[in-house]
């Protein structure tokens, strides 16, 4: 991971605002990315998703949850472009609709996770010694859990815990928490690297707080580690998201959930095939749209495939 | 190497140990106890003291925890919620069988596949079939289970016929009875696992292809197969092998999934019927089975590594 400290970041190394400096390099990756086939290919396949994810609910042809009752198994006519369920709901519009939870609780969960995993990196590996241990032990322990397994347990507890709160937040919660671990250990290592330079020691002795250190000198550094990270992680969590929805356990019904529309319709598939695929289409297009993407930032920046676990 | 596997194992008994009360945590943290959860809306105040009582469940959490755990260490998990005719462990030693037959069978042919296609493909970097195998590789690995799974369905039993849709058991069938049910939740697992390790392999066969050892051993006129038998192939293959092994998780991941699509009765499915009835002791015992073989493969995987492994077998 340390071939992601790439030279997009030092040329504008000199620019004093980190939050500038960093949209310069992430703009500077994205001209390097779409040089490339697969990025090039990614990228306009994860456009497509978007802009469908931000205008699907205004280009529904019928409300999603709505009941046609006299249309239902239709095969696709000229009112329904994808036909319709066992309960005559519209599949295109579901369809359209799945997109923004999907893509949003995915994100956000991804967000969660990477922060948390940045806290902890940094945290871990700034402090060394014993804490280090400590955490690193803990990080251990979590990922001795298969992470679908872990989500599934916490799920049920959280579902009926905690009632009153949306679903989705409980399954953005959920990424969060199994996405820490592995990012953790990534961060903590790229943390490792900055660690001993010049401009932390120097910190160091001017005798700057340890939050300071951590956050202001550190973090900027470790920022590109970060955000590849996350663009990895992201195909995962939306396979995450979409793998509990298929179990029943993520969105609840009647919301329309890409997963739960597949595990649904597969009983129909013999009378409405295009019930379960076409929400496993809009799925699986999306996931390898955000995959080409981030093996085109993976070729853009020259990291090897590293093939980290879900 | 005895005393390798000796702290190994201990390790994992640790784990296990923290795994096991952080399994036991979550479940005690649900709202109302087994009891409550099986009587649902015909509880009354009595009946759930007697389930209670009858269950066991009127003792304080440590208790119950250390019965749980030292009745694993023997072998008995108590039974089922749904009646105290099922021994959970006569259950769960069935689909323990079933999934490790479906896990191992995808393994067998995945691996040594994706191995030797990686070589093959990696040893021709940059070529039209390489950008377009591995292009394709990339879109398997990025498909979810259970939208191949689907299509697998659709064609070979819906369209086709010649596939049962679904793996569901009469009582008293057995699996290996009817191999058939078998073909299409084997082909699923395999499907993913040999894209990944396709992938894997290739691009560690790219980055050994350009180191100087193997433009050495071209260079002094080394006929290529034996350049890619005893240069490229071991410090290539050893950290594909390394990573094949830890992601493991995300086999067992695969598994849960694959098996509720195809209705397969193995611990997958067992996992997520035991929350939808939700049977607390078949729950807690199938989740801490499943972290117990996900802590031994991890292991089993660290092993191939060493024997494979000349630093480490030596050390």
């Amino acid at each position: 991971m340390a071939a992601a400290d790439h030279t997009a970041a030092r040329d504008v190394s000199a620019s004093a605002n980190p939050l500038l400096r960093f949209a310069s390099s992430a703009r500077s990756a994205l001209t390097l990315i779409l040089r490339t086939t697969t990025g090039r290919v990614g990228f306009t396949i994860v456009m497509v998703h978007l802009t469908l994810a931000v205008i699907g609910p205004w280009i529904t042809p019928y409300t999603p949850t709505d009941f046609h009752l006299d249309d239902r198994f239709s095969a696709p006519t000229a009112a329904y472009w994808l036909g319709t369920d066992e309960f005559g709901r519209d599949v295109l519009s579901r369809v359209l609709a799945g997109a923004r939870s999907i893509i949003w609780i995915a994100t956000v969960g991804t967000v969660l996770g990477v922060t948390l995993g940045t806290i902890v990196g940094v945290t871990s590996g700034y402090a060394g010694g014993k804490i280090d241990q400590i955490i690193m032990r803990i990080v251990d322990w979590l990922l001795a859990i298969p992470s679908l397994l872990l989500a599934i347990l916490v799920i049920n507890m959280a579902t009926q815990r905690f009632s009153g709160v949306d679903d989705s937040w409980i399954i953005i919660g959920i990424i969060g928490i199994s996405f820490m671990p592995n990012n953790s250990r990534v961060i903590r290592s790229a943390t490792l690297a900055v660690k001993p330079l010049e401009f932390v020691e120097s910190a160091r002795l001017r005798g700057e707080p340890t939050p300071y250190i951590m956050f202001r000198e550190i973090l900027p550094n470790v920022l590109p580690v970060v955000a590849v990270e996350a663009a990895i992680r992201i195909s995962f969590a939306l396979l995450l998201t979409a793998g509990l929805g298929f179990l029943g356990l993520g969105v609840q019904e009647p919301t329309p959930d890409w997963g739960l529309m597949v595990a649904e319709n597969a009983k129909h598939l013999s009378t409405v095939p295009l019930s379960a695929l076409a929400p496993g289409f809009a799925m699986a297009s999306l996931v390898v749209g955000i995959n080409l993407l981030a093996d085109g930032i993976r070729q853009a920046q020259n990291i090897p495939e590293t093939g980290d676990s879900r | 190497m005895a005393r390798f596997l000796i702290v190994r194992i201990s390790l994992i008994m640790v784990t296990l140990l923290a795994v096991s009360i952080a399994i036991f945590s979550l479940i005690e943290l649900l709202p109302g106890d087994a009891a409550a959860l099986m009587l649902g809306q015909q509880s009354t105040p009595d009946s759930l003291r007697n389930l209670q009582e009858q269950m066991g469940l009127d003792r304080p959490p440590h208790i119950r925890y250390l019965e749980w755990i030292g009745g694993a260490l023997r072998g008995d998990l108590g039974v089922s919620a749904k009646s105290p005719d099922i021994s959970i462990s006569s259950v769960i030693g069935e689909r323990l069988r079933n999934s490790a037959l479906l896990a191992v069978s995808a393994f067998v042919i995945a691996v040594p596949l994706g191995l030797a296609m990686g070589v093959w493909v990696g040893s021709r970097a940059d070529t039209k079939i390489d950008r377009f195998l591995s292009m394709g590789g990339l879109v398997t690995i990025s498909l979810p289970e259970f939208v191949t799974g689907v299509v697998m369905i659709l064609v070979l039993s819906t369209m086709l016929g010649w596939l049962p849709s679904s793996s569901i058991m009469m009582p008293g069938e057995s699996i290996i009875g009817n191999p058939q049910v078998l073909i299409m939740p084997i082909l699923t697992v395999t499907g993913a696992l040999f894209a990944y390790i396709f992938r894997m392999a290739r691009a560690n066969v790219i980055e050994v292809m350009e180191s100087n050892y193997v433009r050495t051993a071209v260079l002094k006129g080394l006929p290529m197969r034996t350049v890619m038998v005893r240069h490229v192939m071991p410090n290539a293959l050893l950290p594909t092998i390394t990573v094949i092994a830890n992601n493991v998780g995300w086999l067992f991941g695969g598994l849960i999934i694959i098996e509720n699509l195809f209705a397969y009765p193995g611990m997958g499915g067992e996992l997520i019927n035991s929350i939808k009835t939700q049977d607390i002791p078949m729950l807690q015992s199938t989740a801490m089975v499943i972290a117990a073989v996900y802590a031994f493969s991890n292991l089993a995987a660290d092993l191939t590594y060493g024997l494979l492994n000349p630093r480490v077998r030596l050390s």
